[in-house]
């Protein structure tokens, strides 16, 4: 494609989860006739079925357009989806470290919210051209002048001229393209320079072995050229370059400064080519690397066991699949009393979590037993030791602690203000600490709390939608550790410690919680031909016992005429239903026991 | 020569009671005739086919006796033809209302020695809430003809758990056999069945609760067991010797061929049946075979039903081996708390454990 470096645009999208960002790209996709309409599906981008059930973008996603503008000149835009999700925000700025513009789009009836602006505020701080755009001006509710007025106020950039589209309609979508020819830079950048390749994502292919995709900030790169991995000096020869278009991979022969594309070089290893590294010539290397992405450390962590412990390399083989395209999925190995082998895996929040186990159950068909998740813990023992404790199994004994402590968040809800009070009370309640309250306008509100990280990671998201209407939107940022009284919670079944089902938990609120673990339990825990106790307690002590009862009657009374057949069905569905339970003991349980525990009402 | 117990699924009824989920067609001559005549056409193709000695013959149902004495002896002599004389044991399930229909004497003289009664309950209430169309007194005269011819092993049918049903109501159905010295008694446990009358209107049935259906199992057991009866199969009462020897074949995998529609059979350690129309049965009566349907855990299944249990002898006999050394290790569990006895030679599960035998039986074979 020879398209001067002048026109070449490099942007991403930024919103909020269901404003528009997937929408809108299908319609530049459309509009620059990206893709056939019989191609055409909508959501393009978001290529995963996980990621188009829930509407969300979990993986950044990059492609190359061809755009002929009102000036009649052909423009080349790359376009590199950012997922929304607080969780993802290492992969935004992995994106956002590709473009020289984000385009900001706004819900013209729901205004900023919390997600939008930390990922506005990355792309300020990588000095990234932002092009407001205001989104669903169809919406009956739709009040373009407020959000505009919005912008202005909370992010101090002009919007009055931005335009305002409707992405499902397609009503002045053209605006947002000509707006990216005007606003957003071109890319500065020398082809004779030595070559410097931002890796801002990769993916494993079983033909063409780790594609690396790539953002080309000085010199060219092509087919043939012997590359060197800026941070572990491995080299490889370029097998293949090209574009990312909507639908194919587009050969070429090299890949200039400016541009965004992939490089194929018999990779076999994705941990060679690192998400952030510099790529640059083996025979003519750049004296510095660009600087690469902060790292990002899993802040939840859980125990993933397969139902079927004979699944083992199985789950295995997917974690290692996934973090080929993940690097943010820790994962090692662990083992269970209760659970047999499995994984502890790093997150970086739940919805991560919750998304990884879903693909490895969808794309894998795993059947997962998932772990309470866990924060990292920084113990101090008696012995003057200090360790850090992801794990609750390994929680040392009471007496060997000296002191405990937690990470504690930064957190900013933004909200309608009729929510304030329960907003607060939800905080108050996961012992938080008030820091302040700002106006963003007459209506909206940013309340901002230190929370206890492990407050939040069951279910904190969960309850503040219900308790808002679905209205407030929640950032949080890991500042650091504070003291705290910590106990340990186990469960004991007939007797013996699930070590699965222990969790670490401030000692204010582990009666409760043990106590609605119990009687959760025993819900779940079928009838056994022998009375099952449920114990939790805290070092020895007792606090809550419940009793699922021992089943009474399990009979087939009638066998007619010689016709077993319904005995055997039974017998059957009784077999599978084993099938799906874990043998602790003399006690059956079934998968759910383990998962219902993770979310516990909160009301 | 092998022996075979031969079943004959008769499907009429008049009328379809609320509870019911078992195969059954409204009476109408025609059919009965088209129907007794595919049914000798089958006992013909099958006694050429497999050369065996029916030492037992059942008339089931439906109900056997709306076929009147003259079919059901057509029937009878047609297995006898082609199966041989030799028979041990010859039931059919009879009607309390059909008592005057059926010529007990004639039914002897060809080889009736065993009449099963559809009593379900001595209470004319509860006989009316279960939309049986017999009372008592039809039960009391159909004891009375069959005596009378005498036939003198009797079967009732007495069910537990049924609308209105309570101990006392139950010890006197009981009583009744005990005090009409009735051989053989089957106590099934009402259950509601999906596509039945009962299941769309559970709701307004006043059932009993699942710990008092637990009670009138056990009072059952108890009280029937103190007045020499042998609780030999989870849902069978017999007096000493008087087990149904057609029905202990389904248990001890004995080979029974099932004629009629939805009747099965186990041949050769084949599992197969018809299906359950009519009109196949009688236009094109072909057999479906099942699959899996030969193991050890099928058979262990089937045993663990009877007060007798798992022997090590039997099992040897038919698979050549020993009972598997994880049944017992998994057996053992249940042993304190008295659902189970083992020895090195048999595994049973006891009255206690019957209750609950889909479980047992569940962990003591996977």
């Amino acid at each position: 494609m020879l398209i001067p470096k002048n026109r070449i645009r490099n942007f991403s999208i930024i919103a909020h989860i269901d404003h528009g960002k997937s929408t809108l790209a299908d319609r530049i996709l459309e509009l620059t006739k990206s893709v056939s309409s019989r191609e055409m599906e909508n959501q393009l981008l978001d290529n995963m079925d996980l990621e188009k059930e829930r509407g969300i973008t979990i993986k950044s996603h990059a492609v190359t357009l061809i755009y002929k503008a009102n000036d009649g000149l052909e423009y080349m835009f790359n376009l590199i989806d950012t997922p929304g999700h607080v969780d993802f925000n290492y992969e935004v700025s992995r994106s956002l470290a590709a473009c020289e513009g984000a385009i900001l789009v706004v819900d013209a009836s729901q205004g900023i919210e919390a997600q939008t602006l930390a990922n506005t505020y990355l792309a300020l701080d990588a000095g990234l051209e932002i092009v407001p755009v205001i989104n669903k001006i169809d919406l009956p509710s739709a009040d373009p002048e407020r959000v505009c007025k919005e912008i202005e106020d909370v992010i101090g950039i002009p919007a009055q001229d931005a335009p305002k589209v409707s992405a499902k309609s397609g009503l002045n979508v053209q605006d947002v393209l000509e707006s990216i020819v005007s606003l957003v830079p071109p890319p500065k950048g020398n082809d004779n320079l030595p070559l410097k390749a931002l890796i801002f994502d990769s993916l494993y292919d079983s033909y063409k072995g780790v594609v690396v995709y790539v953002r080309i900030v000085e010199g060219t790169i092509k087919v043939g050229d012997k590359i060197k991995f800026m941070s572990n000096c491995l080299d490889f020869t370029v097998v293949e370059c090209g574009y990312m278009r909507a639908t194919n991979l587009e050969k070429t022969e090299k890949l200039s400064s400016g541009e965004v594309g992939y490089i194929a070089a018999s990779i076999k290893n994705v941990s060679s080519a690192r998400v952030g590294d510099t790529i640059t010539l083996a025979d003519n290397p750049a004296s510095e690397p660009l600087p690469g992405y902060r790292t990002v450390n899993p802040m939840v962590f859980c125990g993933f066991y397969p139902l079927d412990g004979s699944k083992y390399s199985e789950l295995r083989e997917a974690l290692e699949k996934l973090q080929l395209n993940d690097a943010s999925l820790t994962f090692e190995p662990e083992t269970s009393t209760a659970l047999g082998f499995g994984f502890r895996c790093g997150f970086l929040g739940l919805l991560h979590m919750e998304i990884i186990q879903e693909r490895l159950e969808r794309e894998y068909n795993l059947d997962l037993i998932t772990t309470a998740p866990s924060v990292i813990y920084r113990i101090t023992k008696t012995n003057g030791e200090v360790i850090m404790i992801d794990n609750p199994t390994n929680y040392p004994e009471t007496s060997l602690i000296e002191s405990a402590e937690e990470p504690i968040t930064d957190a900013h809800i933004y909200a309608p203000s009729s929510y304030v009070g329960n907003i607060m009370e939800l905080c108050q309640d996961r012992r938080g600490i008030f820091i302040n309250m700002n106006y963003l306008d007459s209506e909206r509100v940013d309340i901002h709390y230190k929370l206890p990280l492990n407050e939040i990671v069951y279910d904190f998201f969960d309850v503040l939608k219900s308790r808002t209407k679905g209205y407030a939107s929640f950032d949080y940022e890991l500042t650091g550790y504070s003291k705290s009284e910590l106990v340990k919670l186990d469960i004991m079944l007939n007797g013996n410690v699930v070590d699965t089902l222990s969790f670490i938990i401030h000692k204010d609120k582990a009666y409760q919680r043990g106590r609605k673990m119990a009687e959760k339990l025993k819900e779940k825990i079928p009838r056994q031909l022998f009375e099952v106790p449920i114990q939790a307690c805290i070092g020895g002590k007792i606090i809550a016992r419940e009793t699922v009862k021992a089943m009474r009657k399990d009979v087939l009374a009638k066998c007619y005429g010689g016709d077993i057949t319904r005995k055997k069905k039974l017998l059957e569905k009784q077999k599978e239903g084993k099938k799906r339970m874990r043998q602790l003991g003399n006690v059956e349980i079934p998968q759910e026991a383990f998962m219902s525990v993770l979310k516990l009402d909160n009301e | 020569m092998k022996n075979i117990g031969i079943y004959i699924h008769v499907p009429f009824c008049n009328g379809k009671c609320p509870y019911c989920n078992f195969y059954s067609v409204g009476v109408n001559d025609i059919l009965i005739k088209n129907y007794v005549n595919a049914v000798k056409q089958q006992i013909i193709y099958w006694g050429n086919k497999l050369k065996f000695n029916a030492d037992t013959i059942y008339l089931g149902g439906g109900t056997p006796s709306k076929l009147g004495t003259d079919y059901i002896i057509d029937i009878i002599s047609n297995i006898r033809k082609y199966f041989g004389n030799n028979q041990d044991e010859i039931t059919i399930e009879v009607n309390p209302c059909d008592y005057n229909i059926l010529d007990f004497e004639k039914l002897k003289f060809y080889g009736v020695n065993r009449i099963s009664i559809g009593a379900q309950s001595i209470h004319d209430n509860e006989l009316s809430l279960l939309e049986r169309k017999h009372k008592v007194k039809e039960i009391i005269k159909m004891i009375e003809n069959t005596r009378k011819a005498k036939i003198d092993n009797i079967s009732m049918d007495i069910m537990l758990a049924i609308p209105e049903q309570n101990i006392k109501s139950l010890k006197k159905s009981l009583n009744f056999c005990i005090e009409n010295n009735i051989n053989h008694i089957s106590t099934y446990m009402l259950k509601i069945e999906k596509g039945t009358t009962y299941f769309k209107i559970k709701d307004s049935l006043n059932l009993p609760s699942e710990d008092y259906e637990i009670e009138l199992y056990n009072t059952t057991s108890r009280y029937l067991t103190a007045n020499g009866y042998n609780h030999y199969e989870i849902s069978n009462f017999c007096k000493s010797n008087m087990e149904s020897k057609h029905n202990l074949k389904y248990w001890n995998y004995d080979d029974y061929l099932g004629i009629g529609p939805s009747a099965h059979s186990f041949v050769d350690k084949k599992r197969f049946y018809y299906n359950n129309s009519i009109n196949d049965f009688i236009n094109n009566p072909e057999i479906n075979l099942e699959n899996n349907s030969y193991s050890k855990e099928e058979y262990s299944m089937l045993r663990l039903r009877l007060k007798d249990g798992l022997l090590n002898d039997k099992f040897k006999e038919i698979f050549g081996l020993d009972i598997p050394k994880e049944y017992f290790n998994r057996a053992k569990k249940f042993i304190e708390c008295g659902y189970i006895e083992c020895n090195e030679n048999k595994i049973k599960i006891t009255e206690k454990g019957f209750l609950v035998s889909n479980s047992i039986i569940l962990n003591i074979i996977y």
